[in-house]
């Protein structure tokens, strides 16, 4: 079976549980964070974070320079344990288990968590290598099936009809916008759950990033999307729902229609309305 | 408050243009009635000359609301600031529309017209005067609780005119040959009954700006 036929089977799976769910209609939490608190030694980064993540959702994270929003996003997939003298209290429910917990693998967490950052990182290998390194390192090494992963992992993000003709060139021969568009295909690659984005078109042009926004509303049709961004228009363009954070707290948490035409603290209306931060 | 003063001295000034048209409208109105009642037609003529600058006002403050929309992209309290400026804008140049339709009809009724204009119009117009007040102060001062007092006035500007026109239709029995002069009389009421109707609009609005919800204060 390909890993492609896998993916689509447990969507179908996915289907029929939602099915057999739908009674109650209750939208599927994929992170579950209760009573988060994140020291970086002395200082206290997150505190006492209450929040839900809903499946094929995009939440968005803003708030000013510090006040944890990646942080809170690099926690997700444990990345943040690479800071020394990191300690966290509280839990992050992924799918039910606790990622912080000791027996969780973080390799098995980051299959189904992929990540897309501020910058652009492509490997200084070819186009076709970037999107196959993932699901090598996974022991797929059938050339058809490689090939096959390439073309939809591009196809998904939106850059397949720019570089097929070009799959072996390097990809840093490639533009800002279409550098990031591989990198998201390298993370759709490896078929995972959720995709966070860590400001992922703050180096981008307008026009690249109009397409990377909409390839976003198009992924969480299949994915559940997190994106920290400075852009709060952004935010309000791309995101089902909000978090505003402002010193290691979320301040408000809701629908983004909600968030950016009525907030309900002043300090959230205060920062979008661009009074302070 | 800190941050953005630039755009913060904007919305004063369009605020400022706004109130200045809500002062036009209410002499525009008094000036229409005024026109009715002393058979005036050069008066009446004035009056819709001067509708005009009430739409030139209203066209100002359309411009620089959708200018600082483009250019501000402003969110939740702003953009709802801008948004009911544009909505108080429109209901003010459709009230000073609604005085100049009675300038008009005075102009049908021309002058030495020999007809008793019906009282309860210079009354409905004192109520009318008194709820543009009565908006623009609650506008100015994003106070919902006088605004809530425009629903309870409107009320008694539709009550007036319901029996006015009760009245007026009787009288075209008794008095055929008067009917269109009886006519001109029941469209001037309906037209200030309308300005009621768009002063209880504005009360409305001052709701949406400081809660954020929309409410209808007209039923």
């Amino acid at each position: 079976m390909s890993i492609t036929t896998q993916k689509k089977v447990q969507i179908d799976v996915k289907n029929n549980d939602t099915t057999t769910e739908s009674k109650t209609e209750q939208p599927r939490v994929v992170y579950d964070t209760k009573d988060l608190n994140l020291w970086y030694s002395e200082t206290h980064a997150l505190k006492d974070i209450n929040l839900e993540v809903t499946e094929n959702e995009v939440t968005a994270i803003i708030g000013p320079s510090g006040c944890g929003k990646s942080t809170y996003i690099k926690t997700l997939n444990r990345m943040v344990e690479l800071v020394p003298g990191v300690g966290t209290t509280g839990t992050i429910a992924y799918k039910g288990k606790n990622i912080l917990d000791n027996s969780m693998k973080v390799e098995d967490l980051r299959t189904q968590v992929g990540m897309v950052f501020q910058k652009p990182n492509p490997f200084p290998k070819s186009i076709y290598e970037n999107v196959t390194y993932g699901p090598k390192i996974h022991g797929i090494k059938k050339k058809s099936l490689l090939d096959e992963i390439v073309e939809n992992s591009l196809r998904g993000a939106a850059i397949w009809d720019e570089v097929k003709d070009r799959l072996n060139q390097n990809a840093y021969g490639l533009s800002g916008g279409q550098q990031q568009r591989v990198c998201i295909a390298r993370c759709l690659a490896i078929e995972p759950d959720v995709i966070l984005m860590d400001e992922p078109t703050s180096a981008l042009d307008p026009i690249s990033t109009l397409k990377v926004e909409e390839l976003i509303k198009e992924l969480k049709k299949k994915y559940t999307i997190i994106i920290v961004t400075h852009n709060m228009q952004q935010a309000a363009r791309i995101s089902d729902k909000t978090v505003f954070m402002l010193n290691g707290e979320v301040v408000e948490f809701s629908e983004t229609d909600q968030l950016f035409s009525n907030p309900k603290d002043k300090r959230t209306e205060d920062y979008i309305t661009g009074r302070f931060g | 408050m800190v941050g953005r003063e630039a755009f913060q001295g904007e919305l004063q000034h369009l605020e400022e243009l706004i109130i200045e048209l809500a002062k036009k409208t209410k002499e525009q109105l008094k000036a229409a009635i005024d026109t009715l009642y002393e058979a005036d037609v050069l008066q009446a003529e004035q009056v819709i000359q001067k509708d005009k600058e009430l739409d030139d006002l209203d066209m100002k403050i359309n411009e620089e609301a959708i200018v600082l929309i483009a250019r501000q992209q402003p969110v939740a309290t702003d953009l709802r600031r801008l948004v009911v400026a544009l909505r108080i804008s429109n209901d003010l140049e459709r009230m000073a529309d609604n005085a100049k339709n009675v300038a008009k009809s005075a102009i049908h009724l021309g002058e030495n017209h020999g007809i008793q204009v019906h009282p309860s119009i210079q009354e409905m117009k004192k109520i009318a005067v008194e709820m543009i007040d009565l908006a623009i102060l609650s506008y100015e001062n994003e106070d919902i609780t006088l605004a809530r007092k425009l629903a309870s006035l409107d009320d008694v500007v539709d009550n007036m005119y319901s029996t006015m026109l009760r009245e007026l239709l009787e009288e075209t029995a008794t008095n055929p040959q008067k009917i269109q002069h009886i006519m001109q009389m029941a469209f001037s009421g309906r037209y200030v009954e309308r300005i009621g109707d768009h002063a209880t609009n504005i009360g409305e609005d001052v709701m949406y700006l400081v809660k954020g919800e929309s409410l209808d204060l007209n039923n």
